[in-house]
């Protein structure tokens, strides 16, 4: 990272990062236990039985 | 800042995966391969004689490490799904003035629990493999709408002044007190001991990775951000 990029990345303000943190988190919770494609489903079928996700 | 959201978050995320899969292939994994007997037919519990007797036993884990491995990998991305989450909760609270110790984060990672395990468990338990449910779009909404209501209802209760925490109270038990999407009849083929040891099983191995997910996220933040 340069001293500029730097500079810019510690102005952002702190609710960006927290917005950006939550946003990915409910991204990959979307990926691993609620979306009903095919493939997504098989691999994460005993999980989301041993997790309690609502599975089929 | 926004990076020690991201290694806190996936650190706990590993490490609470690891626990957590660790219990599930121990206890959790071998009730729901057993239970898949009963959904493929290959074992019958409600015999066409009339007796409702079958042999216990759960399948080897053996053979197909695929699949097992492919548990390991979302169990995984779950906890750090959840663990980012958490993160992000935490820092808003500490821009807030309320600062979080590791021993504060154990607390943190059992409202999880509560709200994301067990209040949604309350209406659907966890279901072993070959359970008929009313369909899946209906209980996944309450499901969500559950995890949101409990969630918001134990911020209040942690968070709120004068007579918030018992609105958390009410906000908690709303979806409840409409139910559940239900089916009228029961299908289940498999022996009820077994769908109730999973579903409590099930339960038990959650509140591990999530108090320890809770914990090390807590632990991380406080150190990084020192």
């Amino acid at each position: 990272m340069t001293t500029q990029s730097k500079a810019i990345a510690a102005s952002l303000p702190a609710t960006a990062g927290i917005t950006l943190a939550f946003i990915t988190g409910l991204a990959l919770l979307m990926a691993s236990g609620y979306a009903q494609a095919n493939a997504l489903h098989d691999a994460a079928h005993d999980g989301r039985h041993a997790m309690a996700f609502p599975c089929h | 800042m926004t990076k020690n959201l991201f290694v806190s978050a996936i650190c706990a995320g590993i490490a609470a995966g690891l626990l957590a899969s660790a219990l599930q292939f121990t206890f959790v994994i071998p009730v729901l391969l057993e239970g898949e007997l009963y959904e493929t037919g290959a074992r019958v519990h409600f015999g066409t004689d009339g007796s409702p007797q079958s042999d216990r036993g759960a399948p080897t884990l053996a053979g197909d490490w695929l699949r097992h491995s492919m548990t390991v990998a979302f169990n995984i991305v779950t906890y750090t799904g959840y663990g980012l989450l958490l993160a992000a909760m935490i820092s808003f609270a500490s821009l807030k003035g309320i600062t979080t110790t590791a021993k504060q984060g154990l607390i943190w990672g059992l409202c999880g629990y509560i709200a994301v395990q067990l209040a949604p468990a309350f209406g659907l338990p966890p279901e072993l493999p070959g359970t008929i449910a009313a369909e899946v779009g209906q209980r996944q909404l309450w499901w969500i709408s559950t995890i949101l209501a409990s969630a918001a209802g134990l911020g209040l209760i942690a968070f709120g002044r004068s007579y918030l925490p018992l609105a958390g109270v009410v906000l908690m038990a709303i979806p409840h007190l409409l139910g559940a999407p239900h089916l009228d009849t029961f299908f289940g083929v498999a022996p009820p001991e077994l769908a109730a040891e999973f579903a409590t099983l099930s339960l038990g191995a959650a509140a591990a990775g999530w108090v320890l997910l809770g914990y090390a996220v807590a632990a991380i933040l406080q150190r990084l951000e020192r």
